[in-house]
């Protein structure tokens, strides 16, 4: 729920430098590993933007996959978890290279109706 | 080109704050009901709606007062940790165990987090210890701007110690940075030996793992090594102890850690 406010408040302040009316649409970037659920989330916003100005917005939620790159040979291959082997050289020294962001990327404001 | 989000500016004005780098707005004209981002398209100027690109951390926000803290804390040479669990793991009693003796030398005070009572900060108030519970009402976590707030009001000692004992919930509260030094969690064998899997992200980001009420061992179906391997397959960094706060087992090697890491502080 508090993430659900951090990004209405996020959008609200930018929005407000902007002449423009209503927030129509949200886009976010939430990996597969950023332990974020895009369902819930999508729930909490719509109770917590209730009454804002993007009350109406739709999150669009773009999820990467997770890749992790093996620190022995160098190998990047998708990981859905924390821990991995990896799939050339068995080695478990993964680093995670992609999956675990979390951002807000643009939004898009609506013109008010004149 | 925007060096930012690689997208074709010809169209459209990039918005900078003089001096903040982070922050960077580009905005975009796009055509009415056209909702996607076409990067690299020119985009038509009689539009009823834009696109505004924020490209901000969604907890930008608490990073930056967390910083603040830390700051504060190294400042201050404080050593902040972030004891985290489940309900009912046993962070507070671990805590009125081991304060006692470490306040013989250095400096204690806690921060508290509960949703309601002060059930747990009354606890540590009985030791003699400056403590503050803050009440996260339906909050499930701790944040940097509470964190924040009640280090002010405990008025800390330079040299000391603080010991935030988070929400207990094993999710939330890995994703928010307090400012803290060190992130602890702990489990108990009346959890599953599983615990680490289930919730990778809290096991990833700690840096101690305490497996409390080992002298139930006898009696539940928890297998300590398989528990063990579990949590170091997701964070192998991860300094491992077995203690009962009840029975005082395994608390010297414990503490003994914390006290050299103080002195080292």
């Amino acid at each position: 729920m508090s993430i659900a406010l951090s990004i209405l408040e996020a959008v609200e302040a930018k929005a407000h430098n902007e002449s423009f009316g209503k927030i129509s649409q949200i886009d976010l970037l939430i990996g597969k590993l950023a332990g974020i659920e895009p369902e819930s989330l999508q729930f909490c916003f719509s109770a917590a933007a209730k009454g804002s100005i993007a009350e109406s917005a739709v999150l669009a939620i773009d999820e990467p996959e997770g890749i992790g790159e093996c620190a022995d040979c160098g190998k990047r291959f998708p990981v859905s978890f924390y821990y991995a082997e990896c799939t050339s050289c068995r080695s478990l020294r993964i680093r995670i290279v992609s999956g675990e962001e979390f951002r807000i990327q643009s939004m898009t404001i609506e013109k008010e109706e004149e | 080109m925007c060096d930012t989000c690689g997208c074709s500016s010809e169209a459209g004005a990039v918005l900078r704050k003089p001096g903040d780098t982070s922050f960077h707005f580009h905005v975009i004209q796009s055509s009415s009901g056209d909702d996607t981002h076409h990067h690299g398209e020119v985009h038509t100027h009689e539009s009823n709606s834009r696109k505004i690109v924020i490209e901000q951390d969604v907890l930008l926000k608490n990073n930056l007062l967390a910083e603040r803290n830390r700051g504060y804390f190294e400042a201050k040479n404080i050593l902040a940790l972030n004891f985290l669990s489940s309900p009912g793991s046993g962070k507070t009693t671990l805590l009125e165990k081991i304060i006692p003796s470490i306040q013989l030398h250095i400096p204690v005070a806690v921060i508290e987090g509960d949703q309601q009572t002060t059930n747990d900060a009354e606890r540590i108030q009985a030791l003699g210890i400056p403590v503050i519970q803050v009440n996260t009402g339906s909050g499930c976590h701790l944040d940097a701007l509470m964190i924040n707030r009640a280090m002010k009001e405990l008025k800390l000692q330079d040299n000391s110690l603080l010991c935030i004992e988070n929400v207990g919930n094993l999710v939330c509260p890995a994703m928010f940075d307090l400012g803290e030094a060190l992130k602890v969690v702990i489990i108990s064998t009346t959890e599953g030996d599983d615990k680490p899997l289930k919730y990778p992200n809290m096991f990833h980001e700690a840096d101690i793992c305490i497996l409390n009420k080992i002298d139930l061992l006898p009696y539940v179906d928890f297998d300590t090594q398989k528990c063990r391997a579990n949590a170091m397959r997701i964070n192998h960094h991860l300094k491992w102890f077995e203690v009962s706060a009840k029975t005082g087992k395994g608390l010297d090697a414990w503490q003994e850690w914390l006290e050299n890491r103080l002195t080292s502080h």
